[in-house]
């Protein structure tokens, strides 16, 4: 991978035991990682699994109950939100949208609007917009300002297919040529952008984590979506071993059920990290930080593959 | 020639319309109709307040109003009832309070109707230069605050995340919209603030392209009110407050009945 050396930079956020509880309910709890210059995480999980949740904690909207998140010094983040709706009564081009939160010179906006293809948007106002127009508005406004951490809460809904491949092309390169961090979160459930470092799969806590390389590279899912989506898009295999009640309660795959969730109640095969393997299956590249905690020594992403079962 | 009054009630109107226009905007963009509204009922507590204290009226109806706002805000926090319903029982009791206590000091003679509607053509020497002083302050502030307060506006937890503390802006919002209904009481009474502040930026709306242009074109439309009003008051011998608010209402109308700018149809996809 490109960035790898300057993953052993200090991290851009890091979260530690991080849960958020609302209303006598825990949203998300015991959730586990960090985010250094240059990497890309990718969060997933099923609804109201705590993927928002969770990035929102990790930049300061949300205070967790428990836990701590630490965050570089000065640390500035560009935050594309899952749901923005402007008011019809608020006049707001793709312009002045652009110098929301601070402001702009000409040429940067006109960068950010070209490096997501609506430069021709620049000054429609957004009520106007597709769904897709209007993510691409919301990606280049928090690109322009050119963030150390990049946290993008679905920025593919409403997006066609090849506007997906697109977008992840180009948060690719915004990755690469500015060194930030990113914090994705994607609306599937199982296909991830291929870049991706490090998947962490929620579900009120980590699931399961890991590199999605491997799958993107299979005959089967060249086969399914092109060699084109090859580049850009990745399966991240895995099941669950236990399914959460509409109660809260969870039903564990052995046909037990309790109250909650936690990584440390004995019924979750534990790895030393806090990643898990038991009955769920992890298809994955190792790497030095891939997390799956079983593979310490360095090596190369994209050389070393192994998988496991 | 004009007489000194009407010299005087037109600079304080005037004075107030251009201060209303940006926050009428924030109101209408944030919804927050019904907020104005029962932050001006609350200044009926607040002149009660006053009278039975002998009080400061600006000053009381300003601390009155902006405590129901921070009651507001604890209430909100707690989240068993919809801010829908908050505002109206806040409304609504801090008015049906004032009332009581008005009704409770016979010592008084109080001109409720004056306090309701307003009457510009009494407002002093002095009125005008709190209307243009307390104008000056909350622009000033409002203009230091635009970004955090369109920022917020347009999405909290945005705003949150790149650095602008919407809830310091949130605050000092909610205690510029006091000041200003503290300010806005002599002019065009307690029921009709509200109108001010929202006919004017609706007006707005249609002509401008940005938030900072509909601001200042809010501040226009309000001044082109409060002047049409006022000649319409001399000339019909009406209401001075209520004339005002027909006056907005007009340029309103008149507003629906035009085109919208080409600009706002320019982005429509295909």
């Amino acid at each position: 991978m490109l960035q790898t050396n300057t993953r052993t930079a200090a991290p851009l956020v890091s979260l530690t035991g991080v849960g958020v509880r609302r209303q006598g309910r825990w949203l998300v709890r015991g959730v586990e990682f960090s985010i250094a210059p240059g990497e890309i995480v990718t969060l997933i999980g099923p609804n109201g699994s705590g993927k928002s949740t969770t990035a929102k904690a990790a930049i300061g909207v949300l205070k967790p109950d428990e836990g701590s998140v630490a965050r570089k010094a000065g640390l500035k983040v560009g935050y594309v939100p899952q749901k923005l709706s402007v008011d019809w009564t608020m006049p707001l081009t793709v312009e002045r949208l652009m110098t929301l939160t601070a402001p702009l010179k000409r040429a940067e906006i006109d960068a950010a609007l070209a490096a997501t293809g609506i430069r021709h948007l620049a000054r429609a106002e957004v009520q106007h917009l597709s769904g897709g127009e209007f993510q691409r508005a919301l990606l280049s406004r928090a690109i322009a300002r050119k963030p150390d951490l990049l946290v993008l809460d679905e920025p593919v809904q409403g997006v066609d297919f090849s506007g997906e491949i697109a977008l992840y092309d180009l948060i690719k390169t915004i990755r690469n040529t500015t060194g930030c961090g990113i914090l994705l979160i994607s609306h599937d459930l199982h296909v991830v952008m291929a870049e991706t470092d490090t998947v962490i799969c929620l579900n009120g806590h980590v699931c399961c984590r890991g590199t999605p390389q491997a799958v993107s590279r299979s005959p089967e899912y060249l086969r399914l979506f092109g060699a084109r989506a090859g580049q850009t898009l990745a399966f991240y295999q895995h099941h669950h071993d236990h399914t959460h009640l509409p109660d809260g309660r969870v039903l564990h795959a052995d046909g037990s059920i309790t109250e909650d969730c936690r990584p440390d109640d004995g019924r979750h095969d534990l790895l030393p990290t806090g990643g898990r393997a038991g009955p769920m299956r992890i298809v994955h590249t190792h790497g030095p930080d891939c997390g799956c905690g079983q593979h310490p020594a360095p090596g190369g992403e994209a050389g070393g593959e192994r998988r496991d079962a | 020639m004009l007489d000194d009054f009407f010299i005087r009630a037109l600079a304080a109107g005037v004075g107030l319309a251009i201060t209303v226009g940006p926050l009428g905007c924030l109101v209408v963009w944030r919804r927050m109709a019904y907020f104005g509204d029962t932050m001006a009922h609350s200044a009926l507590l607040g002149v009660a307040l006053s009278l039975l204290m002998d009080l400061n009226l600006t000053l009381s109806v300003f601390a009155v109003a902006a405590m129901v706002s921070v009651l507001l805000l604890l209430l909100q926090k707690r989240g068993t009832l919809s801010t829908d319903a908050l505002l109206g029982i806040l409304s609504h009791a801090t008015l049906a309070i004032g009332l009581v206590l008005v009704s409770f000091m016979t010592w008084v003679r109080i001109d409720l109707v004056g306090f309701l509607f307003g009457d510009i053509l009494a407002v002093s020497r002095g009125d005008v230069d709190l209307v243009w002083g307390g104008g000056i302050l909350v622009l000033f502030a409002v203009v230091r605050l635009w970004r955090p307060l369109v920022a917020s506006t347009v999405n909290p937890e945005l705003a949150e995340a790149e650095g602008l503390e919407p809830e310091r802006a949130r605050l000092v919002f909610m205690l510029l919209m006091a000041l200003v209904i503290a300010i806005a009481m002599k002019v065009v009474g307690i029921l009709l603030i509200t109108s001010l502040l929202i006919i004017p930026a609706a007006t707005a709306r249609r002509f401008s392209a940005s938030p900072e242009a509909m601001a200042v074109a809010a501040s226009l439309v309000g001044t082109v009110a409060v002047v049409g009003g006022l000649f319409g008051s001399l000339t019909f011998d009406t209401p001075s407050g209520p004339s005002i608010v027909v006056a907005a209402l007009a340029l309103f109308v008149a507003s629906l009945l035009t085109r919208p700018r080409p600009a706002l149809r320019q982005g429509d996809p295909a």
